[in-house]
């Protein structure tokens, strides 16, 4: 029996792991793929704090040895039920917890239009695929930050990038926006939904509701991100399936919290991952107490 | 087991010709989750001599990464006896690897 099992080991569950083993509370971090979370799609990171030059995977190799050198246990199994107790319910095994931590973060929205699983040239992560568009023509669909990010990298390889978003403003903020408007290989389509994927085995285009159609090597789509928690039909979440808690990480069950992406909140960022990982874990040892 | 560095000049002898199940790793410098596979490949090839494990940087070797249509990285391709049996994009936690390649 593990006093705080964690799930999922991104930058929240890291550092909750890290207060816990601190506070000397037998910890399980589950991870079903590799610790880091979206650090592990992320080239350089920039704005965590005293660390100028690191990627995103150093980062979250350095967040877990530090978590497994504090004694921290890590398992690689993806949770698919949590039955009260608490028995955690893997594809691989079952855990016994007395208090755990949600940390499961948020993944990719779909487009939801037919051949998007089916094709390839279709991508969410620039900085992952990006390379195989050397010259070529590709579009970022989406009008965020993330996607006015991905169109500037990209720029940086394809030979022509369209910004593609569904409104005529753009959300991202106004200095890269102008960096993308001066940017001579982008061009922009706004006030237009991308509608119909073409193309057999390879995408060779889309089709706009604006009627144009776009011959494209490649799409990317970045129309925001989704929380991954298949088994959290039981707590409170919002509409969009973020779990409901503040800034103490308290779920509507007792002895459940959450920290991270996965959890309402305003602003989603390697650091207030791990702040909410560090709330989580004194809110988790409190319950414990 | 040493990781071998998978080229169109070996890629026969070393993968479709392996009498053990072969795990290919297509990858790229600028893919920041194939640098966070990595360290899971190498524990892996630590741990057993039952399967071999073969990378692939995709652009040294374009027109190998084409021919086997990989578009999105980490890429990894399982073969068995030279042919292709399984086949995962991005990344994989050590024991689902394991149990591709049916090693204990």
């Amino acid at each position: 029996m593990y006093d705080i099992a964690i799930i999922g080991g991104g930058p929240a569950g890291l550092t909750a792991a890290i207060y816990a083993r601190r506070a000397g509370k037998k910890t399980l971090l589950l991870e079903a793929t590799a610790c880091g979370g979206q650090m592990n799609n992320t080239g350089k990171v920039s704005n965590y704090p005293a660390l100028e030059d690191i990627t995103g995977p150093q980062l979250a190799q350095s967040m877990q040895k530090q978590a497994e050198d504090l004694g921290a246990e890590i398992a690689y199994d993806r949770i698919v039920r949590i039955e009260p107790g608490f028995k955690l319910v893997g594809e691989e095994d079952e855990y016994l917890a007395k208090a755990v931590i949600i940390a499961t973060g948020t993944e990719p929205r779909k487009l939801g239009l037919d051949g998007e699983d089916r094709l390839a040239g279709i991508s969410y992560c620039a900085t992952c695929d990006g390379g195989f568009y050397k010259d070529k023509v590709v579009a970022v669909y989406g009008g965020g930050n993330s996607a006015v990010h991905e169109a500037l990298y990209l720029s940086g390889v394809a030979q022509k990038v369209y910004l593609i978003h569904r409104r005529e403003e753009l959300r991202a903020a106004g200095d890269v926006v102008e960096k993308l408007r001066s940017n001579q290989k982008v061009e922009m389509l706004l006030g237009t939904n991308v509608t119909k994927l073409l193309g057999d085995k390879k995408l060779t285009g889309i089709e706009l509701s604006s009627g144009k159609s776009v011959e494209l090597d490649g799409l990317f789509v970045a129309i925001g991100r989704e929380p991954k928690c298949d088994f959290c039909s039981d707590l409170a979440t919002d509409g969009e399936g973020f779990i409901v808690a503040d800034e103490s990480c308290t779920t509507s069950i007792p002895g459940i919290f959450v920290a991270g992406d996965v959890r309402t909140k305003e602003l989603r960022q390697i650091v207030t991952a791990s702040a909410d990982g560090a709330a989580a874990a004194e809110a988790a040892i409190k319950y414990l107490a | 087991m040493k990781i071998i560095e998978g080229t169109a000049d070996n890629f026969e002898a070393e993968v479709l010709d392996a009498k053990v199940p072969v795990l290919v790793d297509f990858n790229a410098t600028w893919c920041p989750p194939c640098q966070a596979l990595h360290p899971i490949l190498e524990e892996l090839a630590d741990e057993t001599d039952e399967c071999k494990i073969v990378t692939v940087d995709v652009d040294a070797e374009e027109p190998l990464a084409g021919a086997y249509g990989v578009s999105s990285i980490p890429c990894l391709v399982f073969f068995r006896d030279g042919t292709e049996y399984d086949r995962r994009v991005g990344l994989q936690p050590k024991k689902r690897l394991m149990k591709i390649l049916g090693v204990k």
